[in-house]
């Protein structure tokens, strides 16, 4: 019971993440129609900014000026980059944040070194926020922080979920609230909704549609900055860091449909908790089959992919979601644009 | 009279001066000579780190036997990316061959060691007389000395089996480790420390149960949450694993932020990066099999000193002692540089190395050396050496002879 309410948190909690990182992705993506392969660089660049400036200023204002950096630097690669292309397609403009995440990687090598670096949660942040204690007998309990010792001695298993998980999930959930008020309550987000659609008549109203676009650009990267702050000390912080997520994010997008904020959160969810549960479940296709009374040995043809188990696949099930999606609903959970 | 026997004293004088001079040429053959050697390991990607580490190990230890060594060589280093790729390793051969290297070093992926391996034993066959050799420091796959073995293949570090050998005679000796959980790489390193693990852990404690045998994408998972998980409600007193790299220092943080109080065996605790994610909290946990420990005597323990002072990072590869104290010693025995003679006298070849006499074993060419068991502890005075500066190190709790880890071999070598 305990491990199944732990794994849920962590299959929320790093669906969190994801969420942090894609809803960037898919505002940029919404607006100028490209897929931005560099979002993820700007994740490690978020990672590795906070890592110096925590060294100058300590980690809690590096939490909030690194993001804003990041930022700065997305809106300055959009207005001198990015709009230079756009007049020729969106082709040249996925090549060319293509490449700048081969430049980013090398970049990041160059400056901070090709090992991990040492970028440890603040002291405020070390530590559980809580333990579950499963007892025999008398069911669960919670206890904040660290357990002490008597309650896990006797039988009893301790499970510790890490502050800085939690404060993953707060810092996304403010987030996504946030990002929702201002896109939905404010005059910018009315401004940028209507950008989206009808870039031509706000341009007759008068606003600066393209200074709009460098905004929204620099502030999806800044968020991935932010997730990248929070993703650096939770997990490691390191140059394939943004490998690791680059190809997860699009998965996220595509799923939820492209240009759906709402749909980028229940993907990411959805791909969090599917990155999470099934590695716990050892059993195989199988095995399902000899439950229901039908017999599959060694012998059966097939046998080979009969046997995988649901750990042994979890890794490749995203990306089925993936092709199967594409497959059946090109315009994902909650887009609204078909294929 | 005695003017010839006088001439015939001079002719036969100078006759043993002339054949003591001869003889000085022939043993001082190869003195002051340069041997070239290839290394073909990874400079870039996820293995950048560990590469550009070795690199530097073997170029720094190279210029310690330049100031002197048995057979009065000099050694030069030849660097080649291969990107941990079997493809490139064998088109860096081909290049080396080119510039007139005729010995290769490589470790990282048994996937390349094995191309390696195939490229040389063509390039032999058709060019007799200018025969490769290749010395394996690192790729651990047992299939290389047996199914797999080659004449011109001769590896220094200690196989999977080997020290599964070693850890498992250790663990027979550990009565509260009951419950196993193994959580390894799925490729072939990780799939053989599984498989040895099961098969010897039966073998020696029958009584263990192994309640968890997990293969994981190698160097993709960024979240190991998951599995800790798992491994708790498995009820695990001990994880074993052969990962290395981000794979082994993400799955000791994580099972150090979930609180999951397991011993790890593990086959890489030294390499780039895991030493700082073990830190205080993994300490007495996590222990280690190999051919050192952090503390080592004599030569390499200075060596390693002065790789910190210089570089500000730890000389964890010490096979590359191995790999210069048996080119050093054999090229001393042959009188020369020539690698078909040389890899003839590294055959059955003993010598001394930083962990007692090894052997380089003739059916399989695989060395028989003794192997550490050592634990993850806070340096002291008896232990000082603070690895990646975390102030702590790995310290031995075992030592085993060469014959406790030695393997047999199918090995059926074809010779020359």
């Amino acid at each position: 019971m305990d491990q199944i309410l732990i794994n849920l948190l962590n299959g929320i909690s790093s669906g969190l993440l994801l969420f942090m990182l894609s809803s960037g992705l898919t505002l940029i993506f919404s607006m100028m129609g490209v897929l931005n392969f560099a979002h993820a660089s700007f994740y490690m660049i978020g990672a590795y900014v906070a890592y110096s400036l925590t060294a100058v200023i300590g980690f809690w204002p590096a939490l909030f000026i690194a993001p804003v950096a990041v930022g700065v630097m997305g809106a300055f690669f959009e207005s001198t980059a990015l709009r230079r292309v756009h007049k020729f397609g969106h082709v040249p403009e996925l090549l060319i944040t293509f490449g700048l995440s081969y430049v980013v990687l090398e970049v990041v090598q160059l400056v901070w070194g090709r090992t991990p670096l040492q970028f440890n949660p603040p002291e405020l942040l070390q530590g559980p926020a809580f333990t579950l204690i499963q007892t025999p007998g008398q069911g669960l309990s919670v206890a904040l922080g660290a357990a002490s010792d008597a309650l896990c001695q006797g039988g009893a298993q301790c499970s510790r979920f890490p502050l800085t998980r939690a404060f993953m999930m707060g810092v996304a959930l403010l987030m996504l609230v946030s990002l929702w008020l201002l896109l939905t309550r404010t005059r910018i987000g009315l401004v940028i909704q209507a950008s989206l659609t009808h870039p031509e008549a706000v341009e007759a109203l008068g606003h600066n549609v393209p200074k709009v676009f460098m905004m929204v650009f620099g502030s999806g990267c800044a968020l991935a900055g932010l997730a990248g702050v929070i993703g650096g000390i939770t997990f490691i912080t390191e140059p394939a860091m943004a490998a690791v997520v680059g190809s997860i994010i699009f998965v996220v997008v595509v799923v939820g449909g492209m240009g759906s904020l709402a749909g980028a959160f229940a993907a990411s969810i959805l791909i969090g908790l599917l990155q999470t549960l099934p590695l716990t479940v050892d059993a195989s296709l199988a095995d399902a089959v000899n439950r229901l009374g039908a017999h599959v040995g060694p012998q059966t043809p097939g046998w080979p992919l009969l046997r995988i188990t649901l750990a042994q696949a979890a890794p490749i099930l995203p990306y089925l979601l993936l092709v199967l999606m594409l497959i059946f609903r090109p315009k994902g959970l909650l887009g609204t644009r078909e294929g | 009279m005695t003017f010839q026997a006088f001439n015939l004293r001079s002719v036969a004088k100078a006759a043993a001066v002339s054949g003591l001079m001869l003889v000085a040429v022939a043993a001082s053959a190869q003195k002051g000579e340069t041997v070239k050697i290839g290394w073909v390991d990874p400079l870039s990607g996820l293995m950048a780190p560990v590469g550009q580490n070795q690199i530097k190990s073997y170029q720094f230890v190279a210029e310690i036997f330049n100031k002197g060594n048995p057979a009065g060589v000099k050694f030069e280093m030849v660097p080649i990316d291969n990107k941990l790729s079997p493809q490139e390793s064998t088109n860096a051969v081909k290049s080396l061959i080119d510039q007139g290297v005729r010995y290769i070093v490589q470790g990282n992926g048994s996937g390349a060691a094995l191309a390696i391996m195939d490229a040389v034993a063509k390039h032999n066959e058709r060019n007799p007389g200018k025969e490769v050799v290749y010395l394996n420091y690192a790729a651990v796959d047992p299939d290389l000395t047996n199914s797999k073995c080659s004449y011109w293949h001769f590896r220094l570090d200690a196989d999977t089996s080997m020290k599964m050998e070693a850890l498992t005679t250790w663990i027979k000796d550990q009565q509260d480790i009951k419950k196993v959980y193994l959580l390894n790489q799925n490729y072939s390193h990780g799939q053989q420390v599984s498989r040895f693990a099961k098969e010897l852990l039966q073998r020696k404690r029958p009584d263990v149960q192994i309640v968890g045998d997990d293969l994981h994408p190698l160097a993709q998972v960024r979240d190991f949450a998951p599995y800790i998980a798992k491994i708790k409600a498995s009820g695990a007193d001990t994880v074993l694993t052969g990962n290395w790299g981000s794979d082994l220092t993400l799955m000791v943080k994580a099972a150090n932020d979930a609180g999951l109080n397991v011993k790890f065996l593990t086959y890489y605790g030294t390499v780039s990066g895991t030493p700082s994610a073990l830190g205080a909290g993994a300490a007495g946990r996590v222990y280690m099999v190999g051919y050192a420990d952090s503390n080592m005597p004599g030569e390499v323990g200075k060596v390693a000193n002065a790789f910190k002072a210089k570089f500000n990072d730890d000389y964890y590869t010490l096979a590359v002692h191995h790999v210069f104290n048996m080119l050093t010693t054999a090229m001393a025995q042959a009188k020369t540089t020539d690698p078909a003679k040389i890899a003839a006298t590294m055959e059955g070849l003993k010598f001394k190395s930083f962990n007692g006499e090894v052997e380089m074993r003739k059916t399989d060419h695989q060395l028989q050396q003794g192997l550490y068991i050592s634990v993850w502890k806070k340096a002291d005075a008896k232990f000082p050496y603070s690895v990646e500066n975390t102030g702590y190190n790995f310290q031995t709790v075992k030592f085993y002879e060469p014959y406790v880890a030695s393997t047999p071999t199918s090995c059926q070598m074809k010779r020359p």
